[in-house]
């Protein structure tokens, strides 16, 4: 039964060794297939080795079972044995044997790899090629924003051509779905940046400036930061991966030839659900990183829930908290351009899917960091 | 002698409440070209999936050398997949690995060959579906009718004694269909293995079935069962020979 490809090889193969009219005779009988070869050949081998023929004649009158690449291991031992010097015959072959023999492509061992289409540079062509990708991409995505731009002036001139029901349903995959997570990470991020501060504050008696230090940081930076980079790896790259797998099952060359803009059909909707749902994940956080900040306050620091929550309240400006829904919508555009841009690059098969959305995410939370940049000084000079 | 490989029996196959076929029982005889068709739904791919270990039967059994596949334990069932190859409608060559790479891993992974022994088998193998020399090339660099022999190739890796064909030539051209048959017929007369194969290609089936099953959705099961030309000619059913004649039924418009 050759069923079991990996069992133990029970021997159901014999080589035995004989001579007739001057030549040594290997005749063989039993199974040889892929799951006896490694046995059967360092047997034969090992028998060679010890009477060393100088004709030999292998006997296949009594095989039952031949594979195909059993018989390519006796035409290999056949071909080293005649460099070797030694003459080596097969006969008695049956006519499957014959058959299987025969369509073993003798050319095809020898021909040498042709060259792929993917070969490798040396490194200065790489770096060359990296940063003629590093320029396509840039362009890509300028085109696509701009592209984005006028599919977002024409759904303001034509507001029913946006697709609504996807709107809501984005908003509900990007906002009501996040809602736990982004819960989560705020009251956590409020935890820890409240214990360490008060850590540093209470060497000095300043443990009243807790709540304000809280406050602060979670509403100016850190709640819209940690809110975009929660959605970019959920949403970001969901819409990558979406729209990617869209693209390899043509689905998007359908809703081309069927004269739909897949920029406005596809994408529009997650920007817009994106850019309104993202502020309120963004407040959301702040609420609950006060409430972390809160926790410590009332456990640790001897405050009273009012002390704090008044502390906290005389910190935020009103400026403040505007500026901060202002960044949160930006860096809902970028999240949401950036993966559906991401999406339409995929060109074929899982691996693109995979690589685009892995960048979109990356791609997002860099451009993140670097316009909080832009923002932190931009606010400073207009305050 | 028992010239029968794999022996179905009774086979039901159901999605929820929806019976797409049940009680159906044939066999596929050693060395033979087993084509299976039917309209669209009828069942002939929940068939094939059941028959390479994919899906499980609501009720009967896929017997091979003797054993239920489903019921007599995974090591059953794992050595089965060891001795049948399948190409896939899409060819399912995975695209992270190079053609060479893809043979290799059922060699790698259920013998003990040596390297060596392995990259003579690859080149046999890639050789055999006339894809010579595309060793170092990716899935994503060749053609339709080339990733189907590359899929073939795979599927051949172990020497399977059952091949399972999913649409064999669907999307591709004439000319490429008329090839993949050719290798399909060489592979088959050579190395005498048994090949199950779903299509819907009237000259192929025509060209290459020994043997014919024909599934049937209101009939939830095999209505015909012959050599193609025979069922063509002899059949009285008019469900076989409007099939095999490519009519339309009288009361369709």
């Amino acid at each position: 039964m050759k069923v079991n490809m990996k069992a133990p090889y029970t021997k159901s193969y014999r080589v035995e060794v004989g001579s007739a009219e001057g030549r040594s005779v290997f005749g063989l009988s039993g199974d040889f297939s892929i799951s006896n070869l490694s046995a059967f050949t360092s047997e034969i081998d090992a028998r060679i080795r010890a009477i060393r023929p100088a004709f030999l004649t292998m006997d296949f009158s009594a095989i039952r079972y031949l594979d195909s690449a059993a018989a390519l291991a006796f035409l290999t031992i056949k071909k080293r044995e005649a460099q070797n010097g030694v003459d080596c015959a097969f006969v008695h072959l049956s006519n499957e044997a014959e058959r299987i023999f025969s369509v073993i492509p003798e050319a095809a061992l020898a021909q040498p790899p042709l060259k792929p289409h993917t070969e490798r540079h040396n490194v200065l062509i790489q770096i060359g090629q990296s940063s003629v990708h590093i320029a396509r991409d840039l362009m890509a995505f300028i085109t696509f924003i701009g592209e984005l731009i006028a599919a977002a002036v024409y759904t303001i001139r034509h507001p029913a051509s946006l697709r609504w029901k996807d709107v809501l349903f984005y908003m509900h995959r990007a906002g009501v779905d996040g809602l736990p997570i982004v819960a989560l990470i705020g009251l956590l991020t409020g935890l820890i940046i409240a214990f360490m501060s008060f850590l540093q504050l209470k060497q000095i008696g300043a443990n009243i400036y807790v709540p304000a230090l809280v406050s602060f940081a979670m509403v100016k930076e850190l709640g819209p930061l940690m809110t975009a980079i929660l959605v970019a790896g959920r949403s970001g790259s969901a819409y990558a991966a979406e729209i990617g797998t869209m693209v390899v099952n043509e689905e998007v060359d359908a809703l081309m030839t069927m004269g739909f803009n897949p920029i406005r059909f596809l994408a529009m909707p997650k920007v817009l659900a994106t850019i309104l749902v993202v502020p309120i994940l963004t407040i959301y956080s702040d609420f609950f990183g006060i409430l972390g900040g809160l926790i410590i306050g009332v456990t640790s620091l001897d405050l009273t829930v009012t002390t704090y929550v008044t502390q906290s309240v005389k910190t935020i400006k009103v400026f403040d908290v505007v500026t901060s829904l202002i960044k949160a919508s930006v860096f809902a555009a970028l999240i949401a351009a950036i993966g559906c841009q991401k999406g339409f690059q995929v060109r074929a098969g899982a691996q693109d899917v995979g690589k685009f959305t892995t960048s979109a995410v990356v791609t997002a939370i860099f451009m993140i960091v670097l316009t909080d940049s832009i923002f932190a000084i931009m606010f400073y000079y207009i305050k | 002698m028992d010239t029968d490989i794999i022996t179905v029996e009774n086979l039901t196959a159901r999605f929820g409440t929806n019976i797409v076929f049940e009680e159906v029982s044939f066999n596929v005889r050693k060395g033979e070209i087993l084509v299976i068709v039917g309209e669209s739904g009828c069942g002939k791919s929940t068939l094939l999936k059941m028959m390479i270990g994919l899906n499980r039967p609501v009720a009967g059994q896929i017997r091979f050398q003797g054993a239920d596949i489903f019921s007599s334990g995974e090591q059953i069932l794992g050595a089965y997949r060891k001795s049948i190859g399948v190409l896939f409608q899409s060819s399912a060559l995975l695209g992270s690995m190079t053609l060479r790479e893809n043979i290799e891993l059922p060699l790698g992974e259920y013998t003990d060959l040596s390297p060596e022994e392995i990259d003579r088998i690859i080149k046999m193998k890639l050789g055999m579906v006339n894809l010579a020399g595309y060793d170092h090339h990716y899935p994503s660099e060749l053609s339709g009718g080339m990733k189907k022999r590359a899929g073939i190739a795979r599927a051949m890796a172990l020497d399977p004694q059952v091949l399972f064909f999913d649409e064999l030539s669907a999307g591709l051209d004439p000319v490429t269909a008329v090839e993949l048959d050719d290798l399909i017929l060489k592979t088959n007369s050579a190395l005498g293995t048994s090949m199950v194969i779903v299509t819907h290609e009237l000259e192929s089936i025509y060209k290459i079935a020994h043997r014919v099953l024909m599934l049937d959705k209101q009939a939830r099961g095999i209505i015909a069962e012959g050599h193609p030309r025979e069922l063509k000619e002899r059949s009285t059913d008019p469900r076989v020979t409007n099939f095999f004649r490519r009519q339309k039924p009288e009361a369709s418009f």
